[in-house]
Formats: structure tokens, C-alpha cells, sequence
């Protein structure tokens, strides 16, 4: 997929995560602000290169500040940012590239 | 060095404090030793005032210069002003390479983090630190080591003489000008003055503060005027609304309930739960909530309570009112309705030496049938970390949590199993504090371990029905949920020290380093 | 179409906002026996896409311990439903909760989607149950035709709050608004053979007040309430479940029953009150929800 314009989705509340989206520089830009990065620094960003891939996205500038989101949240948030992005709201590849 | 709880101690760290690792709780038994004595100038001329204008003029009077000792106390918590009214002072006048020896620091005593930068101090000994203060020694501010220590071990530590305070600094709520000091009255009431009495004791120049001067004599007092050198009159000690609050409503946070509701269920299956039983609990919701529904069922059995200790809280001095408790010892008020307790007159004052030292001919703790505490982690050994938290940040204080847990016959630690993400109960606790050994039990929202140590408490829960897990167990379903947490990454300087109540080196905290992802292929 | 769930106990269904991640994680810690993921009124008009990847997630990932997973959707009257359906079916809930349901035809359309979503994502034909919330005049008066509308349909729900206002009243706490819409949806439900579920009580500070609420609904013959907060939830199991004294008296009917049956007698008395075979399904249904709430340690 490509990102054409910014999208955020997710909240800064306990347990949740906000991510932003924009067009990249022909790569993957990731950034973590969490406060859980010492323990779950790694695994999240494992997680959210997975959902990248998984939705077909290889250029973008992805950002995360997270309040200690499980790994199933993170993955929500970052679809829905990049669903978001490309403005589409109907017939997801449920189970598809959304795992 | 390993020491008892298997945490490596440095070889450099041993030879820089001269202290032991920690051998286990019962090492020091029998232990004897000479008490450490101030050094005091007599007052006999007669007449007088020991009231001098300012802490300036206080200051000169003690003799002030570097490399001091200066001991404060925490009865005014979050509202207090004396740590900064006095190291201001001290800033001012370019006394360097001061040790604050406080009962604890909070958020409160922000305001001196640049006199750690700048030199002016150098070395802390508290129960434990907050807010920027934590952040300061954890990013490896503080020239010397931070020593962490509990209550008692405060008490200890000064007795025997390995603290030794010059100036010990007294917030008290009323004084009279020849020094008797009162936790009670004034503007700025705690009700108690517990953890300065050491201090009034054995510090070689002890100074009063007071925003509430009072005529002689201020009586009975709480610390008498034999121990005072001076008495100073500021504006304000403290603010009155951070020191004491109104009772917290209690929880309806159904987890916390739910906790709570399991604590009492383990209480009152223990063979420990009798008439005469005794009991202390924090101030946490599920702490609370506890009692509260403790206090039912000790009406419907008939059972009556004979001393709650501790730092005290609305539903204990209820316990007083309702005729359930026959009397309370006191060390510290949390709320006005505490505070307001300390007049009824089977509600006692005790120091914080009776409380919890475990180098004097007992402590109160060690009668303790019951003490339910909270954690910020447990690992499956049962070692407790209440000081450091996740980010790797000193960000709590020991407390009254090793002693109180050594102490008591029955020790309860209740946490939630994930806090946010991080799960409580986890293969390796950041930094120990209380040792596991001290811990009998651990009750989470995903069920209750039981220390395997205590198989005479496993026998007694045999039929009863609640949620019995293994520690393990406990861990497992955490890391199913949020994943297994990797350590923190620190750095390689020793900041600070945890001292164990008999003055050994449960652990070391180092200096936090910014993350770093793991080097993986293919990604920046 | 022969879905064993359509009977099991609902006595409690926790509604959860589908947005929230920290509601999400672990409700089955208080024991409900069935959670309500909201994507409908709990979810802002500019967060209903978000909230159905939570939702998707939460139902891929989280192991709720055996509690009904139902599924909120929007009203049939937005854009949103047919994605809903689509994204709660695919990530596996037990059943579809429809919202202001007015007719058998509504209950249809959304049979047909799930069929459809079933196929779509490779879920046996059947296995996604549907619910139908009542919530205005017109759904009251239609209850009969909307439990009789789909095989896959195991219950229906008052609203109260949407309901009221139809009415052009409100929620009193006296129960009173509520009284002719409680009466025809259980009518109409045990008339059909389907569940009826009574309409949340929302004074959380009002435990008594809830108490009576739920012995009111119990002994009206609804099977369970909704509810909106887990602390509401040790009264209404308490209220459903049955006392000591009554799995009692039920086992010795059944057990009576059965033994006098092959001898041929019909009427007999146990504890003194006069029993016939008319007493038998009452009896069997009573020792099934003591078993269901894990209060059942005999052998029937």
C-alpha cells in the first residue's frame, strides 16, 4: 500500500498507542517513544515492521508513542493509521493483510 | 559477592562502604554492639531562649561546613518545605559536599536537584526518592552513592553510629522557644513527629523549625526541649494540603475490590486470624478496601483486633472508634482523620526506632501478626522491588516494606499482575529490596501464590476456595499476555545502594543508559 | 442450523467499549458470562474504523476464558454495519448484537450478512449467533415476529434508555416506564423458545437499587441483564443463580418423578407439595443453571 497523506489513529491513554503515518523516503522510518521501551522496545518494533509487511507497506515514516500497548493493539493501531491513510473504510482483507 | 537473594555485589562497592553483602534476614541475631552517643553542649545558665532569627543564623550557630551530615524527617510528605528552606540556606552561604540524611525525599524536594549538580550535595541516605530527584542519581548526578534504606534501617544505621548526623533539622507543627516540639497543632498537623526522634537523639546539634510557636512549656511534648539546641520561627513549614489529605473514597475500581476481597479471604483462613490479633496495611485502594471489609467480618465472628500499626489511615482509626482495635500505634498520619486520632488516648505515638530497628531489644514489627503490602515487581524467588521502577528510574522508597515484612508472621504483598504492560511478577526483579524470604504470600487479580517456604500457610488454605496458583504459574500468564520483558539496559556506574535493614548490601543501582534497539538485518 | 450456544447461560452480558485496549485486555476476570463489544453508541462517528481493527485484535489474540464474545454493530440505518459484521465475523465473536432491531426484516438482513461473512472467512455455516435489541415502541409491539425471524437468533434485549425516550418518558429507577415493554418482550420470547434480556441499570452507586432491579427481572422470567460495570455482576449471579433449597427441592422432584414414572403413579407430594409431571422441566431446568453457575455438586 502506499501512504499519500498523514494519519493518526490510536490515544495516549494506559495500555494504548498513537501512531502516525506519513510518506516516507523510499524506506521504512520508524520511532518509539514508549514507556516500556526497555523491556518491549525490540518486540514492538518487531511487531510493527510485521504489520507493515503484511499490509505492503515499504515506504512510509512511521511514528509510535506508546502507553504500554499489548502487541494485538499495536498491530490495531498501525492498520488503522494506514487504512486511514489510504482512506479506505470498507471491504479490509480481514484476515488477509490485516492477520 | 552473590549475596542471600543472588544478586552480584562488586567487589568495589564492598570496599568503598565497608559493608557486608546480605548473609539473610537472621545473620545480625544476638549481634551486640556499643550504641553511638552526640556529642552535647550543656545548657545551664538559667533562663533563656533558644530562639535564634533565622536558619542562616541557626546554621553559623551549628557550625555549618563541608562535608556535613544533615538530617530531615518526612512527616510533612508532599508538603513540605524544610529540606529546601534549610538547603537553600546552606547553598547560599557555598557549603559544599553535603550527605542528606532524610527519613525520605519526594517530589516535594525538587527544587534541589542543581544543589546535587552543583556539588552542594553529594551524598543521600533516604528510604527512597521521587520525581527529580530519582531522575538526578539515576542519570548519575550525585557524586557519591545514594543509600536506600528502610525505616529501621535509618534508625540502626544512626545508632550505631555508620551515619553520624551533625545538624538534624526538625519540621515541627508547635514549638516553644526552649524547644519542646509537637506533632500535633499549628497550621501544618501530622500528629506525629516519629521518624525525627532518632535524629533528636543522636545528631550532635538539633535545630527546630516551626511555623507555630507556642508558649512554654509545649507539653507533653512529642521531642523534648533536653534534645534541642535551637528553635527557628518560619512563615510556613509546610502546606497543610499536601500534608495531610482528606480521607481517600474508598476504590470502586472492581480489580482492586477483587484483590481486596482475596486478601480478606486469606486473612481470615490463616490460624493467625484470632481475637488479640495484630495487623498493619498501607494505604494503596485494595489496601484499604481490605480492611474495610476485614472490619465486617471481624464483627461478625466476634473477633477483636489488639493493635494496628503503621502509618495510619481513616478505616484503622475507624477500627478504634467502632471499639474493634484496642489501641494503634502510630509512626505516620496519611489523612486528617489520622491525624485527628492522635488525641484518642489508646492511639499511641511510637518512634520509628520501636517501629521497625532491628538493632535495638525488638521492634514492634516483630509483633505483627499481619502487614499487607504492595510492590512494583515480585519475581518467582518472592523478592520484592518497591524502589526501582520500570524505566530503571529510583522512583519509590523502601519504607517500612523490609522491616514490616520481616516482622510479620504473615506477609502480604497485593499487585495486579500487569502493571500496564510490565508484569509484577517476573523471573528477576529489576533491583531487590525486600528479600523473598520475607514474603508469604502474593495475591494478584489472576490469582494467589502462596511462598513455598510457608507450607504450614499452603496446609491452612487446603480447602478454601480461592484462586491458588504457583508463583511460576503467575509469571507464565503475565508473559502470555504482555510477552517476557527484557531487562533494562543501565549502565555501568553504580549510583546507589539498597541497603538491607541490618546494614548489609542487598543490591546496587546503576546508572540508566538510553535505549538501544537489538542490531537486527534488514532494519534501521 | 442446530448451534448448542443458543442456550447457554447468559445471566450477564458486560457491555465493553471495542475502542478501549485497557478494557479489552481482561474482562473475564470478573466473570461475566458474556462480553458486549460495542462498536455502535460507546465509539465516536470519527473512531468506528479504528475501532474495528481493536475489535478484530482483541478477538484474534485474546483468550477470554470461555465468556460469549458478542459483538455490537452499528445500526442498520449507517454505513457501518455490513464492515462490522464482516470484521466481527472474520475475527471469530460468538454472536452479532443488533441494535434498534423494528422488525423480522432487519433481523433477515442481518442473518444474511453473517451467512455471507461466514462463507467469506471459512467460519462453519451457523456458528455466528445473532441477538436482537429492542429499543422503541414499534420493536416492542413486533416482538413476537423478530424472536420467530432466524434460526440463528438466541435472544432479545430491552434498551431502556432509547426506549424511554420513545415513549416520551424516562428511566425513573422505579421500573415503572419499563414495565408494559418487560412484560411483552419475555411473553414474546418464551413464546418463541429464545432468551430475553432485561436493559442495564446505570446508578453504579446504587448496589440496592440494582438489587431489587434484577429480582424484579428474575422473577418476571428474563434469563439475564445487561450491564455496564463488572462490579454490577456478583448480585445478578447471585439473584440467577438458585439457592441451596431450591437445587434441593429440584432434585428430589426429578429423582421422585423418575422413580414414580415406571411405577405408573402420576401425582405425589414431595415436602409436602403436591408434584406431577407438569413440575419436571421446571425442576431439570433449575439443577442445569446450578450447574452452569458452578453451584451443582450433585449427580443429575
Amino acid at each position: 500500500m502506499e501512504i499519500r497523506k498523514p494519519a493518526m489513529a490510536g490515544t495516549l491513554e494506559s495500555s494504548d498507542c498513537q501512531v502516525t503515518v506519513e510518506e516516507g523516503n523510499g524506506r521504512i522510518d520508524f520511532s518509539l517513544e514508549s514507556s516500556v521501551i526497555h523491556q518491549y522496545g525490540n518486540q514492538i518494533r518487531k511487531v510493527v515492521y510485521e504489520t507493515l509487511s503484511d499490509l505492503g507497506v515499504e515506504n512510509v515514516r512511521i511514528a509510535i508513542v506508546d502507553k504500554g500497548a499489548l502487541d494485538c493493539t499495536i498491530r490495531a493501531r498501525v492498520e488503522a493509521a494506514v487504512y486511514r491513510s489510504a482512506g479506505q473504510m470498507d471491504d479490509l482483507p480481514w484476515g488477509g493483510a490485516i492477520r | 559477592m552473590k549475596n542471600a537473594v543472588g544478586r552480584e555485589i562488586p567487589e568495589e562497592i564492598l570496599q568503598a562502604t565497608g559493608k557486608e553483602v546480605f548473609h539473610g534476614n537472621h545473620y545480625y541475631d544476638g549481634y551486640e554492639y556499643r550504641k553511638d552517643g552526640p556529642v552535647t553542649r550543656c545548657v545551664i545558665h538559667s533562663g533563656g531562649s533558644k530562639l535564634v532569627d533565622n536558619i542562616h543564623d541557626a546554621l553559623v550557630k551549628c557550625g555549618i561546613r563541608d562535608g556535613m551530615t544533615l538530617g530531615f524527617h518526612h512527616h510533612f510528605r508532599e508538603g513540605d518545605y524544610v529540606v529546601n528552606m534549610v538547603m537553600e540556606e546552606v547553598h547560599r552561604m557555598g557549603i559544599r559536599d553535603i550527605t542528606i540524611c532524610a527519613s525520605s525525599l519526594g517530589k516535594a524536594h525538587d527544587p534541589i536537584v542543581p544543589y546535587i549538580e552543583d556539588g552542594t550535595i553529594t551524598s543521600i541516605e533516604s528510604s527512597g526518592v521521587r520525581g527529580k530527584i530519582g531522575e538526578a542519581i539515576s542519570n548519575g548526578k550525585l557524586k557519591g552513592l545514594a543509600i536506600m534504606r528502610s525505616h529501621g534501617g535509618r534508625v540502626r544505621a544512626i545508632e550505631s553510629g555508620e551515619t553520624r548526623v551533625d545538624i538534624a533539622f526538625i519540621g515541627t507543627p508547635t514549638c516553644d522557644d526552649y524547644g519542646n516540639c509537637r506533632g500535633i497543632g499549628g497550621k501544618s498537623n501530622c500528629g506525629v513527629l516519629s521518624y525525627a526522634m532518632v535524629d533528636a537523639d543522636y545528631a550532635d546539634k538539633v535545630v527546630a523549625i516551626t511555623d507555630c510557636l507556642v508558649p512554654f512549656p509545649n507539653f507533653p511534648a512529642h521531642i523534648s526541649m533536653t534534645k534541642v539546641d535551637y528553635v527557628v520561627v518560619v512563615d510556613e513549614i509546610g502546606d497543610p494540603k499536601k500534608i495531610a489529605t482528606g480521607a481517600a473514597k474508598p476504590t470502586t475500581d472492581m480489580r482492586k475490590l477483587m484483590m481486596a476481597d482475596y486478601c480478606t479471604q486469606f486473612v481470615v483462613n490463616t490460624p493467625y486470624f484470632r481475637d488479640g490479633f495484630s495487623y498493619q496495611t498501607g494505604v494503596g485502594g485494595a489496601s484499604i478496601a481490605s480492611t474495610i471489609s476485614l472490619a465486617k467480618i471481624m464483627k461478625e465472628r466476634n473477633i477483636r483486633m489488639r493493635f494496628g500499626v503503621g502509618g495510619l489511615t481513616k478505616p484503622m482509626c475507624d477500627l478504634l472508634i467502632n471499639g474493634q482495635v484496642d489501641c494503634l500505634l502510630d509512626t505516620q498520619d496519611f489523612d486528617l482523620d489520622a491525624v485527628e486520632s492522635v488525641k484518642d488516648l489508646r492511639h499511641f505515638r511510637i518512634s520509628a526506632g520501636e517501629y521497625a530497628d532491628p538493632f535495638n531489644k525488638g521492634a514492634v514489627v516483630n509483633k505483627l501478626d499481619f502487614v499487607i503490602l504492595a510492590a512494583l515487581e515480585v519475581d518467582v524467588q518472592f523478592n520484592c522491588n518497591v524502589v526501582v521502577g520500570s524505566d530503571g528510574v529510583i522512583t519509590g522508597a523502601q519504607g517500612g516494606h523490609p522491616d514490616t515484612a520481616e516482622g510479620a508472621k504473615c506477609t502480604i504483598v497485593i499487585v495486579p499482575l500487569l502493571q500496564g504492560r510490565i508484569p509484577a511478577i517476573c523471573t528477576d526483579v529489576t533491583t531487590v529490596t525486600t528479600p523473598g524470604e520475607s514474603i508469604d504470600v502474593v495475591i494478584t487479580d489472576y490469582g494467589i501464590a502462596i511462598n513455598p517456604r510457608r507450607q504450614d500457610l499452603i496446609e491452612a488454605m487446603r480447602n478454601v476456595d480461592l484462586p491458588f496458583r504457583t508463583i511460576e504459574e503467575l509469571r507464565d500468564i503475565a508473559y502470555s499476555i504482555a510477552g517476557e520483558p527484557e531487562r533494562v539496559q543501565f549502565g555501568e556506574r553504580i549510583v546507589g545502594i539498597i541497603e538491607g535493614r541490618d546494614g548489609t548490601i542487598m543490591d546496587v543501582v546503576r546508572q540508566i543508559q538510553p535505549f538501544a534497539f537489538a542490531q537486527t538485518e534488514g532494519q534501521s | 442450523m442446530n448451534n448448542p450456544n443458543k442456550k447457554r447461560l447468559r445471566r450477564t452480558m458486560m457491555f465493553l467499549n471495542a475502542q478501549k485496549p485497557g478494557l479489552l485486555k481482561d474482562p473475564f476476570l470478573y466473570g461475566p458470562d458474556s462480553i458486549m463489544l460495542d462498536l455502535e453508541d460507546a465509539v465516536a462517528e470519527n473512531q468506528k474504523d479504528a475501532a474495528r481493527f481493536s475489535l478484530y485484535h482483541a478477538l484474534r489474540t485474546i483468550d477470554y476464558h470461555g465468556c460469549e464474545r458478542v459483538v455490537r454493530i452499528n445500526g442498520l440505518d449507517t454505513p457501518y454495519w455490513r464492515e462490522d459484521i464482516r470484521c466481527a465475523v472474520a475475527g471469530g465473536c460468538d454472536s452479532i448484537r443488533i441494535p434498534k432491531t423494528e422488525s423480522a426484516g432487519d433481523v433477515r438482513l442481518v442473518e444474511e450478512a453473517v451467512a455471507a461473512a461466514e462463507q467469506e472467512f471459512g467460519r462453519p455455516e451457523g456458528s455466528v449467533l445473532i441477538m436482537a435489541a429492542i429499543e422503541s415502541a414499534r420493536g416492542v409491539m413486533k416482538a413476537l415476529e423478530i424472536c420467530e425471524s432466524s434460526e440463528r437468533l438466541f435472544g432479545i434485549a430491552l434498551s431502556g434508555g432509547d426506549y424511554t425516550k420513545d415513549l416520551q418518558t424516562h428511566i425513573t429507577g422505579t421500573g415503572i416506564e419499563l414495565m408494559g415493554a418487560r412484560q411483552n418482550l419475555v411473553i414474546a420470547a418464551r413464546a418463541a423458545g429464545v432468551q430475553c434480556f432485561d436493559t442495564v441499570y446505570t446508578d453504579l452507586n446504587n448496589m440496592e437499587g440494582l438489587r431489587e432491579d434484577v429480582e424484579t427481572i428474575h422473577v418476571m422470567g428474563f434469563d439475564g441483564k445487561s450491564i455496564i460495570n463488572p462490579r454490577q455482576i456478583r448480585i445478578v449471579h447471585e439473584i440467577f443463580t438458585p439457592s441451596e433449597r431450591e437445587i434441593v427441592f429440584a432434585e428430589k422432584v426429578v429423582r421422585e418423578i423418575d422413580a414414580k414414572k415406571a411405577m405408573g403413579i402420576g401425582v405425589f407430594t414431595v415436602d409436602g407439595k403436591m408434584i406431577d409431571i407438569a413440575f419436571y422441566d421446571g425442576a431439570k431446568r433449575t439443577i442445569e443453571l446450578a450447574k452452569a453457575s458452578g453451584v451443582y455438586k450433585g449427580e443429575l
